[in-house]
């Protein structure tokens, strides 16, 4: 088998996203608690503190304006962590996955299951996020709804590339380059913070490529009530990354594992 | 037929690099024995096993796993089959009757299917009543228990065994090798791995020595053991007197003196000799008269033949 050859996946890959949900379950309320208090602390620290000495973003308050950044960059960090930490914990260190493979499901399901979970657990996340902008009014439009589809996006391309990661991964120690390299700059250059208008156009021509900038792109908008411009382009960027980053995870992981 | 390997090679890298680990292996399982595979670390034991469960790709050879073919139809195979790994891979998140539920839904099983064999399968490995008991709450032996329950939860006609006793103390063992003996009984086919000889004499209908990615032989133990080795064994140990005072010294000495007067073969490993005889008679007698030596005499067993056929260096 090349370790490129195209996923091959069967409806068993639902009983391990099942097998991670109940984990979730048990747990839920403190991991909802851990993924939201962060967020949620920056958002209102920064977007009241920042927001007196910054009357207006874009024509919106700055919280409002920090808001869909806020709920982008969390989804990011939600799904990233999953597929890092626990997604490695699970593969490496409890050697869930290799007991999952004696049963009839093959690594392939086991990834893409991977893949769907940390994207579940971020919306689920994302969602609890969007509750709480909604209950400081800065959701009010139904067009806010429309985020939950694109948060589940987010998920899943952040859980695709992060999944590269974990497949190439010796340790945990290994993912501090991820987040020092990548996550956080890219956070600061994804007009999570500011507009991506600040920044000089040759860094913000790249920047408006990176994949959190196409997640806030749609998400602002839609929390400010408006229909994103370009919404089919940035879904599709979205799609565009996650489908071959998931394949070079998989061919990764199987060429670790299926040795 | 449960498992028939045929000229099985494995090898890893490419190029110069490569190693060989699997080199021509055959093996046929008979539907209800209970097989051995026998050999030293790095033998390619384990490598054996993840080739016939399709989790690595073979280099040559073919493998039929309970009828279908490995590794294009290994996913279908496996669920006729039940393992238990080397190293435990519990989910530590999870009691044990939840472990039990989730695996047997990576089989599909519904959970009202397998929620009220819970207690039966839990009973089977000595974990009576421990429904609810965290995983890391259990000792290595019922953690190695509740793997073998995990692995019994499709109801599978071939189980394999990756080490099961390694790590265990000898209550564990013998709960284990009583409760693999009922599943043969029952007509299970089980093929496992050991580092153990008494526990393949003792489970093993028959076996297969490995060395090197090689099988050595193959058979009953019985038939291994009458096939290749001489019957008796008298242990010399101790000091000798020798021949005058300035002689003296320890079991070697006296070996490389007598040893062969006395037995066919004769190995020495640290600072005991091993006689091998098909008559232990002549030498007792002779040891009889040499004082400071001590002499332990037994029939010869599986070990004696694992240790003629692969060596007494260590491996790793």
């Amino acid at each position: 088998m090349n370790a490129f050859s195209p996923p091959c996946l069967t409806p068993r890959l639902f009983a391990v996203w099942r097998r991670n949900f109940l984990v979730w379950r048990k747990l839920a309320l403190p991991s909802i608690v851990g993924n939201l208090a962060d967020p949620v602390i920056y958002m209102l620290g920064l977007g009241y503190g920042l927001g007196l000495l910054v009357p207006e973003v874009e024509g919106v308050s700055y919280i409002a304006f920090l808001a869909g950044g806020t709920l982008a960059y969390s989804t990011m960090n939600a799904a990233t962590f999953e597929v890092l930490y626990s997604g490695f914990s699970r593969m490496h260190v409890q050697k869930t996955w290799d007991a999952i493979m004696n049963a009839p499901v093959a690594l392939d399901d086991i990834v893409a299951a991977e893949l769907l979970w940390a994207a579940s657990k971020a919306t689920l996340a994302g969602t609890a996020i969007l509750a709480v902008i909604a209950l400081f009014g800065f959701a009010a439009s139904p067009l806010a709804l429309a985020v939950i589809p694109v948060i589940f996006l987010t998920g899943l391309c952040f859980a695709a590339v992060g999944l590269i990661m974990t497949a190439v991964a010796p340790s945990y120690d290994f993912f501090m380059y991820y987040f020092t390299l990548f996550i956080t700059p890219m956070t600061l250059l994804s007009g999570v913070f500011f507009p991506q208008g600040q920044l000089p156009d040759g860094v913000r021509v790249v920047a408006e490529l990176l994949p959190l900038s196409h997640a806030v792109s749609l998400a602002r908008p839609l929390l400010l009530g408006q229909w994103p411009s370009q919404a089919l382009l940035h879904g599709a960027a979205l799609l565009a990354i996650t489908l071959p980053a998931f394949w070079l995870a998989l061919a990764l992981t199987r060429r670790r594992l299926l040795k | 037929m449960p498992l028939v390997i045929e000229s099985l090679v494995k090898r890893f890298g490419q190029g110069p690099a490569a190693r060989e680990v699997v080199r021509g292996i055959d093996l046929r399982l008979r539907p209800g024995e209970c097989f051995a595979l026998l050999g030293p670390n790095g033998a390619g034991k384990t490598t054996t096993l993840r080739c016939a469960l399709g989790l690595t790709e073979p280099s040559g050879g073919t493998l039929t796993l309970v009828g279908l073919p490995v590794p294009e139809r290994a996913r279908d195979a496996r669920a006729r089959v039940g393992v238990v790994p080397q190293m435990d891979s519990l989910d530590p998140d999870f009691t044990c009757a939840e472990n039990l539920i989730v695996f047997a839904g990576y089989f599909g099983i519904p959970r009202g299917q397998i929620a009220p064999r819970v207690p039966e399968l839990l009973a089977f490995a000595g974990l009576e009543g421990k429904e609810n008991a965290r995983i890391q709450d259990l000792s290595g032996g019922m953690k190695r228990r509740l793997s073998l329950a995990r692995a019994l939860v499709n109801r599978p006609d071939l189980l394999v065994l990756d080490e099961p006793t390694t790590g265990l103390d000898p209550q564990a063992r013998h709960l284990i090798w009583e409760r693999l003996r009922r599943l043969t009984a029952e007509g299970t086919t089980i093929l496992l791995t050991t580092h153990f000889m008494d526990e393949a004499e003792r489970l093993a209908h028959r076996l297969a020595i490995l060395d090197q990615g090689r099988i050595l032989v193959e058979g009953s133990p019985r038939e291994v053991i009458a096939a290749h080795i001489e019957p008796q064994v008298v242990e010399v140990f101790g000091d000798w007197a020798g021949d005058s005072p300035a002689t003296a010294s320890g079991a070697a000495a006296w070996a490389a003196r007598h040893a062969a007067d006395y037995s066919q073969r004769c190995e020495i490993s640290g600072e005991t000799a091993f006689c091998y005889t098909d008559d232990a008679a002549p030498l007792l007698a002779h040891l009889a008269h040499q004082p400071g030596l001590r002499t332990l005499h037994r029939p010869a067993n599986l070990e004696d033949v694992f240790l003629k056929l692969t060596g007494r260096e260590l491996r790793d």
